[in-house]
């Protein structure tokens, strides 16, 4: 089949972009989304031109390195699935396609469909851990975790961290990632010591990165390729109001951010 | 002679013995030195985190976006520890032997049991990180079986167990960057190894945004980036997983042990197109419950289930009756490429075995079967548009991992004083053939325990004279990385690098693949130096140095590659036995198995680079066994 794509190009962040639109051909079927570009670029270079910077590694859907918009939605807008793993099957001959690249203040643009995505590395500093030094761990089965939390930790850390909820929200909030860290490892009893200071520190970190706030679109939950559920922002606030009281009365060792925001 | 170092005494107490002769640092005197740890996946973060929070200075370096992009993600089916808690059996003693046998007895006894002791740590350590391993209704953690082995010691996060590992690492990591003990460098590739007085005192690398050369100084460098199946250019790993690192180190004098010794895994799904770019693996652990099969008649194209019973041929069970499906992976792809190289495989093309579930969802159920494997049949259904609920899956091996690597004495340091090489990178644990859940444990038992014991160790016993980067070492070093990058840029040829790559791959899965021959492989050695012949003449590239360039990154790769698949095919046409997932198709018993021939190749292959285009030079270090009685491997 043939397609026309409409891709944005820009060559560097400080640089403007643009649409430029590329036709191809000789897509099959059963290639991927990323293996149809792959075509685009072998031609691209082949004629001298640059080709299209996009993030991909695994091509299975776990790295979380790949996404971009297809004609408005976060991976193609396929239920579960990240953009690696869409089918070319999916579409068809004479489709034109518009791919632009994550759109939040907190990602800027790196290259075309390349974003920096560092801000969630920094969320996860900032409390997305259980301390534990190496070999002062008790044995696997000291403590017994019911198997229900532990499917709610797994569900919750399945996240992938692609980015794809903050694009999807009108305000560009990070608050299903955020969420699905928080709920993991507060779940868990394992998690329990570090849990009021985790919320606390992770919500503020969050805020800190210039990510929107939740207004319960819900355009996350659609897009999530991991199918992370909306339900995990509502633990995350009430996990978040429960460190807020308790802080009234202990001291809950939280960073300088959190501080500040309480004192407002 | 090369010398691991392996301490004396009875095997159970050789860690124990080294670990009380290690020369230990004082904590207030850790953060005067600097570690450079390159690679951010299990044994790169979890070392890197470790070494911090002891209170090193660290460095760790990766050239993907955030260290929890690292292939280790990938990883589903699970991690093994001899934790015993089925009691079926199971002990580090049998741990151990079952991964010396599973590596058809070309692995390091000392190496291998000291994995098998400390798995059992591994999984209390990542339980306490909050890792959410599958857990039975009681509370306590669940366990399953895996290739090669009659016990059920394989403990699993769904099908998404090296990613819940790597992200515990991750965010260990994560904390010891937060508090300033690690410094991370992203989209930052590590180009070469820099040697000042006979120590590998540093790196060089290139910023993937900005092609800014740098220059990193260090007390010690440790490699864990992982190993090189992409040479076959389709295989299961990520795009970018590369041997450049280890290769270049191996350029500046580190021996590279086995490099021919790679796995073949049996359970992926088949190539459908010749536009694809990667394959993708099914879980081994789908071999708990799927049986395989193919039709006992030749050409014969009825859809799977208008197949009766009686003409299906679950060749597996029939050949291995003790271990059926859950044959080792060498075994179960030979398997599979020999049924279909009789014009008995299924699909396109007639490359293909099938992967039923049928007998699996009768006995437990479609949503006990859901619940055990879900996420690989939406990976499945996703790729193939096939529901593996109601017809089988179709597989065919693909090339997965690499036993090969540099090559590393008992406490992990490659032949360059300084240089260590942990996990999937280094040779050491796995033989001839890794057995399935064992890669994690090695990735985790690196990084968490072996190189934080070592690396100190090597630190305390040793004086650091002050070296910066501007020592002269590394304006040369970084001079000669320029050079090569330029050269690439300056080709101004006709074909691109995934040309070259995809022919390179197809000539090594041809020739140096499954099956091997003196033939297909002397006949492999007179092409890979033509076309890197050819890649270096006629390459064609866009852009510059100075900028994100993906093609630039991908034939700087593929260069090496090009150098490395020579390599493999010299050890492959040197070792005239077969062993493991190395076959020599000159080698083998009356019932088609591989057959090892001790007198002569006990040993691992050390190469040492003597420069482009000239015969490598090997060194050979025997391998001895002490507690292991050698035997012809036997599954029936």
């Amino acid at each position: 089949m043939k397609l026309t794509l409409n891709v944005w190009r820009q060559a560097s962040a400080n640089r403007a972009g643009s649409f430029v639109t590329y036709e191809v051909s000789g897509i099959t079927p059963d290639m991927s989304f990323l293996e149809m570009l792959d075509v685009l670029n072998e031609d691209l270079l082949t004629k001298g031109e640059a080709p299209v910077a996009f993030e991909h590694d695994c091509r299975e859907g776990i790295c979380g390195s790949c996404g971009f918009l297809v004609n408005g939605k976060a991976h193609g807008g396929h239920k579960g699935t990240t953009i690696c793993q869409l089918a070319m099957r999916f579409f068809k001959d004479g489709d034109s396609l518009t791919l632009e690249p994550w759109r939040a203040k907190a990602f800027p643009v790196i290259r075309d469909l390349v974003v920096d995505r560092s801000s969630f590395d920094r969320i996860i500093q900032s409390g997305g851990f259980i301390t534990v030094p190496t070999g002062s761990a008790p044995n696997a089965n000291a403590i017994l975790v019911p198997k229900e939390n532990s499917d709610t930790a797994f569900d919750a850390a399945a996240c992938i961290g692609c980015g794809a909820c903050v694009a999807a929200c009108p305000n560009a909030s990070a608050m299903l990632f955020t969420s699905a860290k928080i709920t993991h490892l507060n779940v868990l009893p394992q998690g329990q010591p570090q849990r009021d200071q985790r919320s606390l520190n992770m919500v503020a970190a969050m805020k800190e990165e210039m990510f929107g706030t939740c207004t319960n679109h819900g355009e996350c939950e659609a897009v999530c390729p991991k199918e992370i559920p909306l339900e995990f922002i509502g633990k995350m606030n009430r996990d978040l109001a429960r460190a807020v009281f308790k802080r009234r009365r202990e001291p809950i060792p939280v960073s300088p951010l959190v501080q500040e925001a309480m004192q407002k | 002679m090369l010398d691991a170092h392996i301490p004396s005494g009875p095997i159970e107490k050789k860690w124990d013995k080294r670990r009380f002769e290690m020369k230990l640092v004082n904590p207030a005197n850790r953060r005067k030195h600097s570690i450079i740890v390159v690679g951010s996946g299990l044994a790169g973060a979890s070392a890197a985190a470790t070494l911090g929070q002891q209170g090193y200075h660290v460095h760790c370096f990766t050239y993907h976006d955030s260290p929890r992009r690292a292939h280790s993600i990938a990883a589903q089916g699970g991690i093994n520890a001899a934790k015993n808690y089925r009691n079926d059996g199971d002990s580090v003693q049998r741990l151990f032997y079952d991964t010396v046998k599973g590596g058809d007895f070309r692995s390091r006894e000392a190496n291998v049991y000291r994995l098998a002791e400390i798995s059992v740590n591994i999984i209390d350590q990542c339980v306490a990180q909050g890792v959410p391993f599958a857990r039975e209704y009681g509370g306590l953690l669940d366990t399953r079986s895996f290739g090669g082995v009659q016990v059920q010691r394989t403990f699993y996060a769904r099908g998404q167990t090296g990613q819940q590992l790597l992200l515990g690492a991750y965010q260990a990591l994560e904390e010891q960057i937060a508090a300033g003990n690690v410094r991370m460098h992203t989209r930052c590739e590590m180009l070469d190894v820099v040697m000042v007085g006979g120590r590998a005192r540093g790196i060089i690398t290139r910023d993937l945004l900005t092609g800014k050369i740098d220059a990193h100084a260090a007390d010690v460098v440790a490699l864990c980036t992982g190993g090189y199946s992409n040479v076959f250019f389709l295989s299961t790993n990520a795009m970018a997983c590369n041997t450049s690192a280890i290769w270049r180190a191996h350029r500046r004098g580190a021996l590279f042990a086995n490099p021919c010794f790679t796995q073949i895994h049996p359970t992926c799904i088949p190539q459908s197109s010749e536009h694809q770019s990667k394959l993708t693996l099914m879980s081994e652990s789908l071999r708990n419950d799927g049986r395989v099969w193919v039709p006992k008649t030749k050409g014969d194209n009825r859809p799977p289930n208008q197949i009766p019973e009686g003409e299906r041929d679950y060749y597996l069970e029939r050949r291995y009756p003790s271990f059926g499906n859950l044959a080792p992976r060498d075994i179960a792809s030979r398997a599979a490429k020999e049924v279909c190289d009789e014009g008995r495989g299924v699909g396109p093309g007639g490359r293909g075995v099938y992967l039923d579930f049928g007998d699996a969802i009768r006995r437990l159920g479609e949503e006990n079967v859901r619940e055990k494997y879900g996420n690989l049949f939406d990976i499945y259904e996703e790729i193939t548009g096939d529901d593996a609920y109601k017809s089988p899956m179709r597989i065919y091996p693909a090339p997965h991992y690499t036993m090969g690597g540099l090559w590393v004495d008992y406490d992990l340091m490659s032949t360059l004083p300084g240089l260590f090489v942990g996990g999937e990178a280094n040779f050491s644990d796995h033989g001839a053939n890794r057995l399935g859940a064992s890669a994690l444990m090695q990735g985790l038992a690196d990084g968490y325990f072996v190189l934080p014991a070592t690396i100190p160790n090597y630190l305390a016993s040793n004086k650091f004279d002050k070296v910066d980067t501007s020592n002269p070492a590394f304006a040369q070093v970084k001079a000669e990385v320029t050079e090569r990058l330029q050269k690439l840029l300056s080709i101004k040829g006709k074909r691109t690098p995934d040309s070259f790559h995809r022919e390179l791959g197809t000539l090594m899965w041809n020739n140096c693949g499954m099956a091997r021959s003196e033939k297909s492989l002397t006949e492999a050695l007179q092409r890979i130096p033509a076309l890197r012949d050819e890649f270096w003449n006629n390459l064609s590239m866009v852009g510059t140095n100075e900028e994100l360039n993906q093609s630039l990154e991908k034939a700087n790769r593929i260069s090496d590659f090009m150098e490395l698949a020579e390599l493999m095919c010299l050890d492959a046409l040197e070792r005239k036995e077969s062993c493991g997932g190395h076959f020599r198709i000159e080698s083998q018993t009356p019932d088609g198995e591989a057959q090892r021939d001790d007198e002569h190749f006990s040993y691992a292959a050390a190469w040492e680079w003597t420069g482009t285009g000239k015969n490598w030079a090997v060194q050979k270090e025997p391998l001895t066994f002490e507690e292991v009685h050698l035997a012809q491997r036997s599954y029936k």
